[in-house]
């Protein structure tokens, strides 16, 4: 039987995925043929979604992106034989947009079952895992600090002396907290790897608590994001059935429970400790600092946050040593970053590639410019806490210290990219009004700044005090 | 025992209660569990939720209030989320904006008269590369335009 995966993700049901899917069936039962429908995770290529893939014996050949009206003329062209229609795109591993990428972290992505434990292990998974239960905590902590990993969620605090810290503090419990509060327009990449590929999120968090001696983990995420809560739910049963959570992980006589907790549309629990408080059943807002989580976190104790893509890093860390990760990237950001190019773009989607290629390289190249066609006029880049790139400064590589250097901010690496008709005053004022909705009320630069500043940028945008 | 605690819905509050009693920082699994159930958290539920959670009346309140996924009040039939965030912005997400307060007959934060629909905005559905998005109740759809919507609206309206 000709196995057609078409993926699951958030994304791809967006564009219409599962009426494809109902299509494909309806359409294979009418001609009397047997077909065996996959859900795979997404390429990361939401232009071309649904992708609907065919497995051939050159390998998967790839169609979209596909209409459930597409269907039937697919099957007139013999797709399920690789045949040519207007919207084959050939090999899917031939596709550019991939194959100029760096996959890591996201190297099962589109080609997993994400709730399958059969494909996570048939592609590495587990490997950091069980490394980690054989080794003392110590030598996790020191592969995570060789590897230079650095926070992911956009402060890019090396994630290793975090883990040191915790480690190295006495308590009776500690916890892993993750934080999948991916609250930021131009970001994704949260949601997919929850989506699409659950279990190396979990078996991130496993090593993160065995390494520091945590045996209960949360993964707090979004309620705007229900299909990555439903993946995430199953996933931690699957993998606790299957031994790799529970009282005995992998058989090492180490514990590790996990639990997600629902956010409810608060932006600023995205900052770590509104999270806590989140998660401890309380009003989301912020806690003066110190003391740092690290030695005062959840409940009381010491605990290790980390955002999702800083977790989910850290098998391959684990699996393949810290040389291996090392090796990607450039001065002090080593490894991998999932950019996110979204917005006005032709072609948008996920581009996992070591830290140092420029903003230009992907809007271009991969990107391949504007959807509307007009010239590109400024890229935010790293949230709206990060800044609007004016094209004098794309040719700087993507790497914190060279962005920092300019005041920009690489943040999570999420892109928006607007054309010549954006109206940056107005942008400005949207900045500052979403922050004066969301700003919990602790701190007075943010309460009462935020509310200043729209006015300020009112002023200016009326030139009411302008020399004459 | 008083009149509004036989309420059928303070009734669904009470069966779910026990689940989250013992768990730690359970307000707001339990807060979402009555959300999901009635579909919004009636304030005579508050009194009913600070008494099994140990907490003031006030402390539930304010959790309730803080955080904007939770409803004090019944939404439409159909709940229609627009993000309003840049990558939404970047492709026509204001003018679509405007499309569906035209097409519900209700502005944002509203629910149109017919109570048929309740139009909320949304930051961020994560949607972000097949911008502008919008979810209406539990499906998300990408690359929205005047068109499509058009015909949504009117599939909706067909069927309640």
């Amino acid at each position: 039987m000709i196995t057609v995966f078409v993926p699951c993700d958030s994304a791809a049901l967006a564009a219409g995925a599962d009426e494809v899917v109902d299509a494909l069936h309806k359409e294979a039962t009418a001609r009397g043929v047997a077909i065996d429908v996959q859900r795979n995770s997404s390429r990361g290529m939401f232009w071309l979604e649904p992708l609907v893939e065919v497995v051939t014996a050159k390998g998967r050949m790839a169609y979209g992106p596909v209409a459930f009206e597409d269907v039937p003329s697919l099957f007139d062209a013999g797709f399920l034989n690789g045949g040519t229609h207007a919207l084959s795109l050939g090999l899917t591993d031939d596709i550019a947009y991939l194959s100029k990428q760096q996959r890591l972290t996201f190297a099962r992505m589109g080609i997993t079952r994400p709730l399958s434990l059969d494909d996570y292990v048939a592609h590495g998974g587990w490997v950091g895992l069980q490394k980690a239960v054989a080794v003392d905590g110590t030598d996790v902590v020191q592969t995570v600090l060789d590897s230079g990993l650095r926070g992911r969620g956009g402060a890019a605090f090396p994630a290793g002396i975090k883990w040191r810290t915790v480690r190295a503090t006495d308590a009776a419990q500690k916890y892993v907290v993750c934080n999948a509060d991916e609250g930021d327009s131009g970001t994704f990449s949260d949601r997919m790897t929850m989506e699409g590929d659950p279990y190396m999120l979990i078996e991130g968090m496993a090593i993160a608590g065995v390494a520091v001696g945590a045996t209960q983990g949360y993964i707090y995420i979004r309620s705007e994001y229900p299909h990555a809560i439903a993946t995430m739910n199953t996933a931690i049963q699957l993998a606790h059935a299957a031994g790799f959570l529970g009282d005995n992980v992998m058989g090492s006589g180490k514990a590790f429970h996990l639990h997600i907790r629902k956010a409810a549309g608060a932006y600023v629990c995205g900052e770590e400790t509104a999270m806590l408080e989140s998660i401890e059943g309380k009003r989301g807002i912020v806690r003066a600092k110190p003391p740092l989580p690290a030695l005062q976190g959840l409940f009381g104790q010491p605990t290790v946050i980390n955002n999702v893509i800083t977790l989910a890093s850290v098998p391959i860390i684990m699996a393949k040593g810290a040389a291996f990760y090392k090796d990607f990237g450039m001065g002090r950001s080593t490894g991998t970053l999932p950019f996110q190019i979204t917005g006005n773009i032709k072609q948008g989607g996920l581009v996992e590639r070591a830290f140092g290629l420029s903003l230009r390289e992907l809007i271009y190249d991969f990107g391949g410019g504007s959807r509307s066609g007009r010239p590109i006029k400024a890229v935010q880049v790293g949230g709206p806490l990060g800044a609007y790139v004016p094209e004098s400064q794309w040719d700087v590589p993507l790497d914190y210290e060279a962005y920092a250097a300019l005041g920009l901010v690489v943040g999570h690496g999420g892109i928006v990219v607007h054309d010549d008709t954006a109206n940056m005053a107005k942008l400005a004022r949207y900045a500052m009004e979403f922050c004066a909705l969301e700003s919990c009320g602790k701190c007075t630069p943010c309460r009462i700044g935020s509310t200043r500043g729209m006015e300020t940028i009112d002023r200016i945008a009326t030139s009411a005090n302008k020399e004459q | 025992m008083n009149k509004s605690v036989e309420a059928p819905e303070l009734q669904t509050v009470s069966r779910l209660l026990p689940e989250f009693t013992e768990m730690p920082g359970g307000l707001l699994p339990l807060l979402h569990a009555v959300q999901e159930a009635l579909g919004f958290i009636p304030a005579s539920a508050v009194p009913l939720v600070a008494e099994a959670m140990n907490l003031s009346r006030a402390e539930v309140h304010g959790v309730i209030t803080y955080y904007h996924f939770f409803r004090s009040k019944a939404p439409g039939k159909h709940v229609v989320q627009v993000c309003r965030a840049e990558a939404c912005q970047a492709c026509g997400g204001e003018q679509l904006l405007a499309d569906i307060e035209q097409a519900l007959g209700c502005k944002l934060h509203e629910t149109s008269a017919d109570g048929l629909y309740s139009l909320e905005p949304v930051y961020c559905l994560g949607l972000c590369a097949s911008s502008p998005a919008v979810q209406i109740d539990d499906r998300l759809y990408a690359r929205m335009d005047k068109t499509r919507l058009a015909r949504l609206v009117a599939d909706i309206g067909s069927t309640s």
